[in-house]
């Protein structure tokens, strides 16, 4: 699979399958996870929301929730001493309600008491006089609605035209899909202890994508210097995205500046739901023209995703979802118009695939039509429309690294299919414990995806990530800002530091603000970015090393390299021979660096610019068993090859694909926050269903390893693509076993069994 | 709150003549509305003490049918050991739907019985088999059928200082099976559940439906429809098959089911008649079980 | 109300409210913080402890209903400094990723192999039906119950 020696010396470096670091400590239970933490004298936090979609505030009266005993503080916007607003990307974001509610799970009001209980009383007795309004609850409808927000209610159209868009061939299928919305129910809720500082500050411990970014947002809220505002990474019990956008970073801050004891605040899992952003619910309308022989002539398509009530990243959703949108193939004539707009729902943001999913699920339902529609096999149809280096992208940006669409299509396709419905056991057929289908309702169907996106972020945003490595008689000592949450960047961090340094034991110190930011743990950036500032940081401390041993010879520093963790000269006459442990007994190296990705460039009016990095595609191919008459699912295999560059730990790897084809799956058969009148009618893992044990099909993977030039050991991030065309590979094989056109997801037994939603 | 764990059922009914105080089983449904500040007891009777609830015995056959009768803190996992399955063959498959190994090994079926969910998993069962709910009081024993038990979505005939002390349920001869359907295909709860009972002796089919109305509904017309259509006296592979559809129809008749985030109505009603064919097939389509 | 029972070997006897949680009890209480909490719905299974040998969801049981009774957590399935063999299972097989669900995992798995040492995998995945996993698809948490199991079948 890799062109690149795996016998080390050194073990656990890069390629090998290296144990993580918190393994250990995770299945002992001792890892700290953000709500272990505990202090002396804490205090517990926790939020009044908003009951209603759309009300103004008459009046807030917290008297009575002061006089609850164990009571110590109840805010509200009036105590903000600074900025009253947050978000991720644009402070449109009141900390706390001030004159409107604007979704139903707004924060209105926060407490600190001495006990939960106490807490929840005390949010109980908090009198809020609310005029409930009309609220926007149909995205179609936002843009041109009166606006519910002074920044209005459109956070971004984005138009992507190309070549001759009335250009038509002789085919043409066109279709109109919907997303609903998926949330990322990790399974860690939000938690986070804040502590008042002898100096005026605040030191946060909260479980986090984004250190640096909290920081400032908490720093501006609470009128104090970021370098006063100290983060540091709790445990983190997952994150897909749902942990970029601060939640509770602010409120418990401010409760500590406020009562000068440290504030605890744990979400339960309602509030979890209500807390943070959700994947964007979809609609999209495509049109696709192709010649005869299915290749593709036009492509137009219309996306209008549903923002919720504040902006957190809708801006650069919209721009993926468009971007992304004719998926990984060739088209020359295009017309892509995205919105993203706001309305009365809950906010959503990132999400796991972040706007390239919803598209997907759109365009391989139009290439699937497109293949009928032309005779021709729904693999071929994509192998003859493939992307590959060199082509343009909608954008009209040239794709200058490695996408192998093509070989992930034949890799993926090539692998073998499962044995025929053999139904022993009825656990195994659709419906499962329920026994609802004997053997003979069962029908098998096979479909088809492939999906792409882009790695790190884009459109100019100058990314960059800080990280310091310290060597001392053989020690390294990495310290970075990525925030751990599962995937593990730490794991990599070391191979990384074994593979550069030569050296076995690799400390990871922990992560905080510290040092500089390392960006977000999201958009797949984190194994390119930071893997980059970790091996940079340990190639400037092997330079000093090197440097070091070369004065004490005389020698020049280039006749020296590290090779199975020894320090050696090119030149066999000057014999030296050093155990890197031994190279420089009591010196300690020590570098900090920034690592940045090649500049990109904003789009023009017509969507066009080199606006992205690099480029990352999969193919997936699912087997479902399906109950016709009941309407209810079984997968029984998903088949995927994936675009991985270069595999650092190829069953961390094969974990990402795993746990990311779960949550397609889920998409595509379970997973969806409903609404009614702007509530969420199914916050709780009773009515939130994510796949379990016995959802999950058998999974192959094949990893696909064309390194990319320009990443660090050519390594592509992993863990977006799973989600990506797994979603759409099952909906066509469900399309396949039923003959129901299926256009939304996710699909719903009634939607197989009685052809609802069509 | 307060919180009592008597050892004895009289203990148990003793306690229970305060008004206040609320029964406490495997409280896989009560402690999450617990949880959830839907219910705030001040006082509570835990059972889980009680070794006597904990218990089972099939009663001697001269009681025609024979029973079973299963303590009121007889589990889910419980009715799945062999011994007891192979008794109540749907009572085990109802249990089996229910949540996971941990609230198997928690749930009871008195539990099942006082919350009175409408996708409660045993009751169609209970109602299928018309078990009989035997309530203590200081006053005495009653015996309530399920059929009046459950009076409604989360109501029962409970009378205050009553407590649920068994559930009995004749043995019965001849196919009997449960069906459950669930978006997801474990650990769900039920959009839609049926029971399906048939006794040869006396020649009759019970029928029961969950998720599908206020509490389970027994389709007592289509029951009737299929025991006089068949063929006692002769194997089913031998006859002309019943019209099963007609019964999937009959039984999706009977339902009156709601719209929720769960399902549609309209999907309840098509799911339980298909339900029905599937189980009266099984139970007497060619090749069938009876 | 006073509550007495032995968790991991250690008699635990404490004045608590009545209302306290096992789940409580343990991570308040004992400070066994390894005992996560994902839900209080008793759908996640991040809670699950042994009761009595039973795996339970402890955010659903209150500690006095516990009393007298012996609870396993995560802690206790090893001595101090050494792994349980279904902990290196999980460490070994790469069957975590974030990690929180895995306490409840390696418990409901514990379980499972004390009623049935050779389980399928298919009754491995119906022994996890109460246990949530977001990160791993399951996979490598199979794998792993798998290989403990099998390793368990060579003699010492």
């Amino acid at each position: 699979m890799s062109d690149i020696a795996t016998t080390h010396a050194t073990k656990g470096t890069i390629g090998e399958n290296a144990s993580r670091p918190d393994g250990g400590p995770k299945v002992r239970g001792e890892f700290a996870f953000s709500g272990d933490l505990w202090a002396d004298g804490m205090l517990w936090g926790r939020t009044l929301r908003s009951p209603h979609p759309a009300a103004r505030i008459i009046a807030i009266d917290i008297a009575a929730a002061l006089r609850i005993p164990g009571v110590h503080a109840v805010v509200t916007a009036a105590d903000l001493p600074a900025s009253v607003n947050y978000g991720l990307e644009w402070r449109d974001q009141p900390v706390f309600a001030t004159d409107v509610v604007r979704y139903v799970g707004e924060p209105v009001a926060a407490v600190a008491a001495d006990h939960p209980e106490a807490a929840r009383q005390a949010c109980e007795a908090i009198d809020v006089q609310y005029e409930p309004q009309v609220p926007l609850l149909d995205p179609a409808e936002a843009a041109a609605a009166p606006p519910i927000h002074p920044d209005g209610n459109v956070f971004r159209q984005l138009t992507i035209r190309t070549g001759d868009p009335s250009a038509r061939g002789p085919i043409v299928v066109e279709g109109a899909y919907e997303v609903g919305m998926q949330d990322q129910a990790f399974m860690g809720p939000e938690a986070g202890l804040a502590i008042p500082a002898d100096d005026g500050g605040i030191d946060l411990i909260v479980s986090t994508q984004w250190l640096h970014n909290d920081r400032l947002q908490v720093a501006e809220c609470l009128g104090l210097a970021p370098e006063k505002v100290r983060l540091s990474l709790g445990g983190v019990g997952g994150a897909f995205g749902a942990r970029e956008d601060v939640s509770l970073q602010i409120h418990a801050c401010l409760l500590a500046q406020r009562t000068a004891r440290p504030i605890k605040i744990v979400y339960s899992r309602e509030e979890s739901f209500l807390g943070h952003v959700h994947r964007h619910p979809a609609r999209i309308w495509m049109r696709h023209s192709a010649e005869a022989d299915g290749r593709l002539v036009s492509f137009e398509a219309r996306i209008l995703l549903d923002g919720g009530a504040y902006r957190s990243s809708s801006y650069h959703v919209v721009a993926n979802a468009t971007c992304f949108s004719a998926g990984p193939y060739k088209v020359e004539n295009a017309l892509a118009e995205g919105i993203g707009v706001r309305t009365n729902n809950p906010p959503c943001g990132a999400m796991r695939g972040f706007g390239a999913v919803q598209v997907c699920f759109a365009h391989e339902a139009q290439m699937d039509k497109l293949a009928e529609a032309c005779g021709v096999d729904p693999v071929e149809i994509r192998l003859r429309n493939a992307l590959a280096t060199g082509d343009r992208l909608l954008t009209g940006q040239v794709i200058e690294g490695t996408l192998p669409v093509a070989r992930v299509i034949r890799e993926a396709a090539a692998l073998p299919l499962p044995p025929s419905p053999e139904i022993a056991d009825p656990m195994t057929r659709p419906g499962g414990a329920g026994r609802t289908a004997d053997a003979a309702h069962v029908r098998r169907g096979i479909g088809f995806a492939v999906g792409f996106k882009n790695l790190m972020y884009a459109e100019g945003y100058m990314d960059g990530s800080a990280a310091r490595c310290r060597l001392s008689d053989g020690l390294a000592t990495v310290t970075c800002a990525a925030a751990e949450v599962g995937q593990g960047f730490v794991t990599l961090a070391q191979q990384i530091a074994r593979t550069v340094l030569g050296v076995e034991d690799v400390l990871l110190a922990p992560a905080d603000t510290s040092i500089g930011s390392a960006g977000s743990s999201s958009a797949s950036r984190q194994t390119w970015m930071s893997g980059g500032a970790v091996e940079k940081a340990c190639q400037a401390v092997r330079a000093a090393l090197l440097q070091h041993v070369a004065d004490r010879h005389g020698i020049d520093p280039a006749q020296l390299t590290i090779t199975d963790g020894r320090v050696t000269s090119t030149d066999a006459r000057d014999s030296i021979d050093l155990a890197v442990a031994d190279a420089a007994p009591g010196v300690v190296f020590e570098e900090e660096v920034e690592y940045h990705h090649r500049i990109t460039h904003p789009l023009d009016d017509d969507g066009q610019g080199d606006a992205h990095v690099s480029l990352v595609c999969a193919a997936h191919r699912a087997v479902v068993d399906v109950d016709p008459d009941l309407g209810l699912i079984r997968v029984v295999q998903v088949a995927t090859a994936q675009d991985v560059g270069r595999a650092l730990n190829p069953l961390q790897v094969l974990g990402q694909i795993e746990g990311g084809i779960a949550q397609g799956l889920g998409l595509a058969t379970m997973e969806e926050l409903t609404l009614r009148n702007g509530r969420i009618l199914n916050p709780s893992f009773t009515d939130y269903l994510i796949p379990t044990a016995l959802d999950m099909p058998e999974v192959l993977a094949t990893l696909v390893e064309e390194p990319e030039p320009g990443a660090p050991f050519g390594a592509k991030g992993v863990g977006e693509p799973p989600t990506i065309s797994s979603t759409p590979a099952i909906v066509a094989a469900l399309r396949a076993a039923t003959g129901k056109a299926l256009n939304r997801v996710p699909v719903r037994p009634q939607d197989i069994a009685l052809g609802d939603g069509e | 709150m307060t919180i009592l764990s008597p050892t004895s059922i009289d203990e148990a009914v003793a306690a229970l003549a305060d008004p206040a105080i609320q029964v406490l089983a495997g409280g896989t449904d009560f402690m999450v509305e617990v949880n959830a500040g839907h219910r705030r007891p001040d006082k509570v009777l835990s059972l889980r003490h009680i070794p006597e609830l904990r218990t089972w015995e099939q009663l001697p056959a001269r009681d025609d049918p024979a029973h079973v009768r299963l303590g009121a803190t007889v589990t889910y996992t419980d009715m799945l050991q062999p011994d007891l399955a192979q008794l109540l063959p749907a009572l085990a498959h109802a249990a089996r739907t229910v949540g996971s190994p941990q609230i198997r090994n928690a749930g009871t079926i008195g539990g099942n019985l006082a919350t009175a969910s409408p996708a409660g998993d045993t009751l169609p069962v209970l109602a299928a088999l018309e078990a009989v709910v035997e309530v203590a009081s200081p006053l005495g024993v009653r015996d309530i059928p399920v059929a009046t038990f459950i009076t409604g979505p989360k109501r029962t005939a409970l009378s205050p200082g009553e407590l649920i002390v068994a559930v009995r349920l004749p043995l019965l001869d001849g196919h009997q099976e449960f069906r459950k359907i669930g978006v997801r295909n474990a650990m769900v709860i039920a959009v839609a559940s049926l029971a399906l009972a048939v006794d040869t002796r006396t020649r009759t089919v019970r029928c029961a439906l969950g998720s599908v109305g206020p509490g389970p509904i027994r389709a007592t017309e289509a029951e009737e429809w299929l025991a006089g259509t068949i063929d006692w006296d002769r194997p089913a592979a031998t006859t002309e098959a019943p019209d099963l559809a007609y019964f999937g129809r009959l039984v999706a008749g009977a339902a009156q089911p709601i719209d929720d985030h769960r399902g549609t109505a309209a999907y309840r009603r098509h799911a339980i008649g298909v339900l029905a064919e599937r189980a009266a097939a099984q139970a007497f389509g060619a090749g069938s079980a009876a | 109300m006073k509550v007495a029972m032995t968790i991991n070997g250690t008699s635990q006897q404490h004045e608590i409210e009545p209302r306290v949680l096992l789940v409580q009890f343990i991570r308040e209480v004992a400070g066994l913080t390894g005992t996560n909490v994902g839900c209080d719905t008793t759908s996640c299974g991040t809670c699950t402890v042994l009761l009595d040998g039973e795996s339970v969801k402890s955010c659903t049981i209150l500690a006095v209903q516990a009393d007298g009774a012996q609870i396993t957590t995560i802690e206790g399935l090893a001595e101090p400094g050494t792994l349980h063999p279904m902990q290196e299972a999980f460490r070994e097989n790469h069957a975590l990723q974030c990690g929180f669900c895995t306490p409840g995992m390696v418990l409901a798995a514990v379980s499972l192999l004390q009623e049935n040492a050779h389980p399928s995998e298919q009754e491995v995945r119906s022994a996890l039906e109460g246990n949530l996993c977001r990160c791993t698809g399951y996979h490598n948490i199979v794998k792993a119950i798998l290989a403990a199991a099998d390793a368990a079948e060579v003699p010492a």
